[in-house]
């Protein structure tokens, strides 16, 4: 519950703050170039977006911090941003978010331990269930009937 | 009807009603934090609303994690549109008073807000007799895994993270953990003496 | 006085489905067939009692009678009308009591259409109809009682939850949704009532139940589809499933059921895989109870969780009840059940529904462990862990993949088997429509290779099954000298139940497609721009025109108007997201306006503003092909229409049950293999 209203206080502050007080106002030029990202920032961005799809925004229902327009969200995807350009490895990234709010924040729990099983499970199943299927065709193919 | 098969076939539904069961004793919004035990992250954040005497720091004063070691140090975030913070604000304010004389320092941090629009809140709720530091973008509060506001950290002069609490603390578990922590001053002695309750 | 009324009549419904349920196996032991009307009789009656209920329900919401404790929690005299009466299902009390008239529904078209049927099948149906009927009767009258007098009697309420009026798909989603979760109970009401009555060892609970089965699973894709639709404009975030537990959980019957679709009809054709196919069945009824269960127990968290309360309990006991009863009755029965046949080849339709099975039955386990598994993983690591998108895309996509070739592969291949040269010349023209759809999606810039073979696949199924129209119609014509169109209606005609099923694959086609091509070529920005400023995001441009205020009863709404700019710069539409700030709650309502086309949308949300209206922030999305999401779910619902629709044989007299099902006497069997 009280999530819920955190999650509805950073949405109301988004909006509230949006522009901020940094930003420097130019009113009445009509004549803006529109606003278009450059190519230099896509492949960061490209892989801050990987990065962030993968971590849990804490004050949402299960969005990633990259789908989240929740402000922490926002500002979590800007700690990926500058770890990533200040050279650090997804790995390193996702350790340290883990090191601050746990295991939970892994969207995709990490491969290990009791969490292989869960990798497993799937793969087996249908590795397991083609070859069932393989041996009952073949069972059933037979050419003499049974009852 | 086979019997013997039915009754091993119900055991099947065993494991899965008692995982249910077992959820119904745990809260699924419920997320430990693994920070207790280790040592706080280091910050370095501006003075936006200065406080009280005898806590008064300018404004524009930076405030450092390191040079508060060998205090107990109670780490606050809150924001002015946070309605549970209201709550808390004055139990915050009064403990700090109280513990004036002691090797403590009471510290809020702006979370997700303006500090215009903090400074306000203040005002409005009657003062604040610490210093307030305001994080811009939220590093700070990312750095200290928060989840939302409020929440309280309570750091030992080793600066380590004692505890967290999450949602306006009360002014008997405020006091606990720094009794426990703060060395209590005996004549001549300076062996740290934790008290329990 | 209304609740007075609906209360007592919700009371007697308990009393009333518990004598039927209890009857029902005396009168058939002692031989008192006469005391079955009782039963039938309790099934009209709770009908009748629940409607009543109901309906002082929604006469209590609309006249604003606060008296009711579910009118004082949700509603408002602020409220429009349309969600008032939709907030009927909107919290948890109402939706139980929704769901008990859809179940009364079901129970009481069962019983009109099939009590003349001789034999003890639809009796004993009826009867697990109206037990299920009772635990939401004991729900109503205990923890989930939505006629609770409430005193004083408060002046106005605080309206439903605001993410729910916030779009008129609320009106759709949930009753689909119920009318599909509970149609599943009819199913499995005849599977239990074929094993109680010694008729599970024919195949005839399996026909009559093809029509109550075929419904519901039109009804839940429908939902589940609406859900989609309703999550993607409404939620803000340019996306329309997000694997949250709730969503899984509507999902988990829907797999199980479109594989008793086709196991069935391996089950009519070849008389083998009965045990496998009443297994489906089972599951699916389970799958929808655990759904609800998962919503309404607060065990995982989740965007659709209703208030937790006690009523967990009695949800998990209910579980609890249910799984035993059916393992014990299947598994003690399964001897009886079980068939043996044959399948005549490899090379054959019977092959590919049974991959088709294991895929869906796959997927239907992957995603219920992982939904599961931060469960698990508490219990025995003591450990907070999060399964979400990336595990599910992961793990459960490529299975759904193959299942998108699988929809080409087993219309192409006949009934029974085939030679593996004939197979072949079926199964290869439509490997055009692979390479197509494939070169298609790399010269469009696709590069994971899950992406470009779905749409390759994609490609294929579409013309496997446009095929068979093709040489359906063709022949038609040729040997008839029919017209193209006539020959389309009396081919779909002679044959309702498959041609409806290729139109149901197509719609799943088209979902797929809009699916596949949204998630792979998806582009987003975020800018703040000022009145005039321009955002442009793959080739699509927006520019800011103002920002707006507007008070409305329950809301004020803030909103942005952007031009629409074509390639020359001329406005060729307009799009105005809003943010919907409604009195009662602290939380806006971010809502994005989307503009369709077939080719796909233009997505906008406004996220932030100057509180002055000097700027506005707003995320633009461009999302290719999202409309043929929604246009294909219509497809689907055509397909199983058209399904329902079929002349099939009628179901056979239990004299002839008696002769063809082989097994002896209950006191000689029960030998084990």
């Amino acid at each position: 519950m009280r999530h819920r209203v955190i999650a509805a206080a950073t949405v109301i502050v988004a909006v509230l703050c949006a522009a901020g007080p940094a930003r420097a106002q130019d009113t009445g030029a009509r004549s803006r170039p529109s606003v278009v990202a450059t190519p230099a920032d896509s492949t960061l961005e490209a892989r801050t977006t990987a990065v962030a799809s993968a971590l849990r925004c804490p004050v949402c229902q299960g969005e990633s911090i990259q789908d989240s327009p929740a402000q922490l969200a926002q500002d979590m995807r800007a700690v990926v941003r500058d770890q990533l350009r200040a050279g650090k490895t997804p790995d390193e990234i996702r350790a340290y978010f883990v090191s601050k709010y746990g295991e939970w924040i892994l969207l995709e729990p990490a491969m290990r331990g009791l969490n292989i099983l869960l990798y497993a499970f799937p793969v087996i199943l249908v590795v397991g269930g083609l070859a069932l299927v393989v041996f009952l065709v073949r069972r059933w193919s037979k050419p003499e009937a049974n009852t | 009807m086979n019997w013997k098969r039915a009754i091993v076939a119900m055991f099947a539904a065993v494991p899965l009603i008692a995982l249910f069961a077992y959820g119904f004793t745990r809260d699924p919004r419920d997320i430990p934090s693994p920070l207790p035990g280790h040592d706080a992250p280091a910050f370095a954040l501006a003075v936006f609303a200065p406080g009280e005497p005898p806590f008064t720091r300018p404004v524009g004063d930076t405030i450092r994690l390191r040079d508060l070691a060998g205090k107990v140090t109670v780490v606050n975030f809150w924001a002015s549109w946070c309605l549970a913070c209201r709550d808390e604000h004055v139990t915050l304010s009064e403990t700090a008073r109280q513990y004036a004389g002691r090797p403590t320092q009471f510290v809020g941090v702006l979370y997700n807000d303006r500090p215009a629009a903090g400074l306000r809140w203040i005002a409005d709720m009657g003062g604040q007799s610490y210093p307030s530091v305001a994080d811009d973008r939220s590093r700070t509060a990312i750095d200290f895994g928060l989840f939302g506001v409020p929440e309280t950290f309570i750091i030992d002069p080793t600066g380590r993270i004692a505890y967290k609490h999450i949602g306006p603390i009360s002014a008997s578990v405020l006091r606990h953990w720094i009794d426990s922590l703060v060395p209590i001053p005996a004549a001549g002695d300076t062996v740290r003496q934790p008290s329990v309750r | 006085m209304i609740g007075l009324l609906a209360h007592n009549a919700l009371l007697v419904s308990l009393f009333t489905v518990a004598l039927g349920a209890v009857i029902t196996p005396i009168a058939i032991r002692s031989g008192r067939r006469d005391w079955l009307q009782l039963t039938y009789g309790a099934v009209y009656t709770n009908f009748l009692l629940v409607s009543i209920a109901t309906v002082s329900m929604v006469v209590a919401l609309v006249t604003h009678d606060f008296s009711v404790s579910y009118v004082a929690a949700v509603g408002s005299r602020s409220t429009p009308l349309l969600f008032t009466i939709i907030s009927l299902w909107g919290a948890l009390e109402g939706s139980i009591l929704f769901w008990a008239w859809v179940l009364a529904l079901y129970a009481a078209a069962v019983v009109w259409i099939h009590h003349r049927r001789p034999g003890n099948l639809v009796p004993y149906a009826a009867m697990t109809l109206l037990a299920v009927a009772a635990f939401f009767a004991v729900l109503l009258a205990g923890p989930a009682n939505p006629f609770l007098p409430v005193s004083p009697v408060p002046a106005d309420g605080p309206g439903p939850n605001t993410l729910l009026q916030n779009h008129i798909l609320m009106a759709v989603h949930p009753p689909l949704l119920y009318l599909g979760y509970v149609g599943m109970s009819v199913p499995l009401a005849f599977a239990v009532g074929a094993i109680l009555s010694n008729e599970a060892a024919s195949n005839d609970w399996a026909i009559l139940s093809r029509r109550w089965m075929l419904a519901s699973w039109g009804f839940l894709s429908a939902a589940i589809i609406a859900g989609m639709w309703w999550s993607y404009e409404v939620l803000g975030w340019g996306g329309y499933w997000a694997w949250d537990p709730v969503e899984n959980a509507s999902f988990l019957p829907w797999l199980t059921a479109t594989a008793y679709l086709h196991s069935v009809m391996v089950q009519e054709r070849r008389n083998m895989l009965r045990l496998w196919t009443l297994n489906l069945c089972v599951a699916t009824f389970v799958l929808t109870i655990l759904g609800t269960f998962l919503t309404r127990s607060g065990i995982l968290s989740s965007v659709h969780a209703f208030t937790t309360g006690t009523i967990g309990y009695y949800f998990l006991a209910f579980i609890a009840i249910v799984l035993v009863a059916t393992l014990v009755l299947v598994a003690g029965n399964s001897d009886r059940i079980r068939t043996r046949g044959n399948l005549g080849g490899a090379a054959s339709r019977e092959t590919v529904f049974l991959l088709n099975n294991l895929f869906l039955t796959a997927v239907m386990l992957t995603v219920l462990v992982g939904t599961l598994y931060p469960l698990v993983a508490e219990a025995m690591r003591g450990v907070k862990v999060s399964v979400g998108e990336p595990f599910f895309n992961r793990m459960a996509v490529p299975a759904m993949v193959a299942l998108i070739f699988l929809m080409g592969v087993g219309p192409a291949l006949p009934w029974g088997s085939t030679t593996w040269a004939n197979a072949r010349q079926r199964l290869l023209p439509p490997t055009i429509g692979a390479v197509v759809l494939g070169a298609i999606a790399v010269i469009a810039g696709a590069r994971s290779v899950y992406a470009i073979l779905a749409f390759a696949f994609v490609g294929y199924a579409a013309m496997a099954n446009l095929r068979e129209y093709w040489i359906g119609m063709r022949a038609r014509h040729r040997a008839h000298g029919e017209g193209w169109p006539t020959a389309l209606a009396r081919l779909i005609g002679g044959n309702r139940r498959r041609y409806g099923g290729y139109v149901a694959h197509i719609g799943a086609l088209l979902v797929a497609l809009g699916i596949t091509a949204s998630s792979t070529f998806r582009t987003e920005r975020e800018a703040t721009l000022l009145p005039g400023e321009t955002l442009t995001v793959a080739g699509h441009t927006v520019r800011l025109k103002n920002v707006w205020g507007r008070e409305e009863p329950q809301r004020s709404v803030i909103g942005a108007t952007l031009d629409v700019l074509g390639k020359d710069g001329a406005v060729i539409g307009t799009v105005q997201p809003r943010m919907n700030y409604y009195r009662v709650s602290d939380q806006p309502v971010p809502t994005p306006d989307v503009r369709s086309s077939p080719r796909g949308d233009l997505y906008v949300n406004l996220t932030a503003f100057e509180s002055n209206g000097a700027n506005a922030t707003v995320k633009v999305i461009v999302e290719p092909l999202v409309p043929w999401i929604w246009f294909g779910g219509m497809v689907i619902v055509l397909g199983a229409v058209i399904g329902l629709f079929h002349r099939g044989r009628r179901t056979a007299a239990p004299s002839t049950i008696a002769v063809a099902a082989p097994e002896p006497e209950p006191a000689l069997a029960g030998t084990d293999s």
